[in-house]
């Protein structure tokens, strides 16, 4: 039931009751106004947690900063190991960050996607792998490397 | 003022952003099928594949010229498409999308540098989706699309036009000596609305170019041919008889038909080929909350196969109360291909479309001619249809004539060899970076 506030003729007193029994009463010294407000009234005691206005953690919103540019990469092999990326995990990619020095990146080299740590020092690039036993891929002469997108993310799921 | 934006052949770029492997090469993506090309890499397009040029006629380019011809990926196209219009929305206040790669956005108010935004967008687009896109701006639809067209060959085809209109060409900031310069650099058959017909037409009588289309008068036109090519030569000339729709306006027919993957003869797969069309349509239907009268069912033979017998056979059926109903429209389409079935023939395509479309808030009342009982409402039995399939997966309820959801593919199902996996709207397809 929608509250409707009431602004009376001087002198006049008029109460409005709704069906929960709420009646509000209203003097005024203007001409006859009916505002609806977008207000229901529910009888009984008020949640304590209504003022409060909390809303569960979404877990898109918290983890995807750009959703027109984020997609998702699944990640194979081990090279990324000592940053926490595992074969299989699932890679959250955001494409319109701009990629630092120390980034985990999805790249390109040689037409295929590749999840390194990039390093920029003095103009060089570098795409360092988080695990000893892998080599680093340092672009030969000639050899275009791109930064596809920024890893902002790894998502591994448990058995159960 | 309004922009037109385009994103470079689409299917293509969008092929490429998953797999980088294929820039630089020539790439085709085919239609359904693998029927025709319905996209070219600039690549492709220099080779001479031409817009919907048959598959088996450039088939050979694939061994003599290294082309990859990819099937299309219309769950990947849609996903970008979504994402492109969404940051789209960002040039100004309202948005009509045009097609899957393309869209006018209004620029009533914007402030600024419009060719500075307009380059900063599209830098976003290839940054953020890896798209390349042009925008063509200008006073009417018209001249934005001829707009883009310039701002694409320049870009493309250096030489065609002047390089600055590359990738961004604003008509609305140029002296009207200037545009009547670029429309005389533009072929006549470019113009937006002048189809191979009508270009022949004007050709005919000496009008070659965009600018001399422009110079005609509005009655001459109306005359010797439309009133809409008559709305395409004031647009040249700067008046909008085009109106922006930024609220899409709901279909007037809507079709599902296919090619099928290889030829069919019997009713049995064609009853489970029209159920799944029919099916569709009706979903189509609902989603625009809208009401059919009549349902087209029909099915042919390929002429591209020229020892085949031919035959076409289609039938109108009239529903019995206008309603978007998957029970009715696939029964009504059903009964109308046992009509026009033919055994014997090398079956290629069929489809349902359905006509006579309404409101769903229209509904229509009726005398009480007939003493059956009432027909239950069956609103909420294809809501909940609806919302089943859209959380759990299309054909997760289906009608019983349709083909069982884990069957064997048939026949007629599309072919899709040549499909590149659903990289952004299936969990098990995403793609796979090495680590």
């Amino acid at each position: 039931m929608p509250i409707l506030y009431l602004y009376k003729n001087p002198g006049v007193m008029q109460s409005f009751c709704g069906p929960a029994g709420v009646s509000l009463a209203f003097v005024q010294a203007e001409p006859l106004h009916v505002q609806e407000l977008g207000v229901f009234v529910h009888a009984g005691f008020p949640s304590p947690a209504e003022d409060i206005g909390a809303k569960r953690v979404d877990l898109t919103a918290q983890l995807v900063k750009h959703p027109q540019a984020t997609f998702l990469i699944r990640a194979r092999g081990d090279s990324m190991r000592d940053v926490g990326i595992f074969d299989n995990d699932v890679l959250i990619v955001d494409k319109a960050i701009q990629a630092k020095n120390g980034h985990v990146v999805i790249a390109v080299v040689d037409g295929e996607f590749v999840c390194k740590q990039l390093q920029l020092r003095a103009g060089r690039m570098k795409l360092k792998a988080a695990n000893p036993t892998y080599p680093d891929i340092v672009p030969r002469e000639g050899q275009v490397v791109e930064v596809w997108g920024v890893v902002t993310a790894a998502i591994k799921t448990m058995q159960v | 003022m309004l922009a037109l934006l385009d994103i470079n052949n689409a299917y293509v770029s969008m092929e490429r952003v998953f797999m980088p492997s294929l820039n630089g090469l020539p790439v085709v993506v085919l239609s359904n099928n693998d029927g025709c090309a319905v996209a070219r890499s600039d690549e492709a397009k220099a080779l001479g594949v031409r817009m919907g040029q048959p598959f088996f006629q450039f088939k050979h380019l694939q061994e003599d010229a290294g082309l990859i011809a990819l099937s299309a990926n219309f769950g990947l196209y849609g996903d970008m498409s979504d994402r492109f219009m969404s940051l789209a929305a960002g040039l100004g206040p309202g948005q009509e999308v045009a097609s899957i790669d393309e869209v006018f956005v209004s620029l009533d108010g914007v402030g600024g540098d419009l060719v500075d935004r307009s380059r900063t967008l599209r830098a976003r687009m290839l940054k953020w989706l890896g798209l390349p896109c042009c925008i063509g701006i200008a006073e009417t639809k018209t001249l934005a699309k001829l707009a883009n067209h310039i701002a694409k060959a320049a870009e493309r085809k250096p030489g065609s036009y002047p390089a600055e209109h590359a990738q961004v060409c604003h008509l609305g900031r140029l002296s009207p000596a200037e545009v009547h310069e670029l429309l005389a650099a533009t072929p006549v058959g470019d113009v937006w609305g002048v189809g191979p017909r009508i270009e022949e037409q004007l050709r005919a009588v000496g009008i070659s170019t965009a600018a001399e289309l422009a110079r005609l008068d509005a009655a001459t036109i109306r005359k010797n041919w439309s009133v809409t090519l008559e709305r395409t030569v004031r647009e040249l000339q700067g008046t909008p008889c085009f109106d922006f729709e930024d609220t899409p306006v709901p279909r007037q027919q809507i079709a599902s038909t296919r090619s099928f993957g290889s030829p069919v003869t019997e009713l049995a797969p064609l009853i489970q080929a029209v159920t799944e069309f029919a099916t569709r349509a009706a979903e189509k239907l609902r989603r625009q909350q809208s009401h059919a009268g009549r349902v087209l069912v029909f099915v042919r033979t390929s002429p591209f196969r020229k020892r085949d017998e031919q035959y076409s056979g289609q039938m109108v059926l009239p529903l019995r109360r206008p309603c978007s109903d998957t029970h009715d429209i696939v029964g009504a389409a059903l009964n109308g291909l046992r009509a026009i079935y033919k055994p014997g023939f090398n079956l290629m395509k069929a489809g349902v479309m359905l006509v006579d479309l309404q409101p769903e808030e229209v509904g229509q009342l009726e005398l009480g001619l007939e003493d059956d009982e009432r027909p239950r409402d069956r609103a909420r039995l294809m809501q909940a249809l609806d919302v089943v399939n859209d959380r759990f997966g299309k054909g997760t309820l289906s009608i019983g004539s349709g083909k069982p959801r884990r069957a064997a593919p048939s026949k007629w199902e599309t072919k899709l060899e040549r499909r590149t996996p659903a990289y952004t709207t299936d969990w098990d397809s995403m793609p796979v970076a090495r680590a």
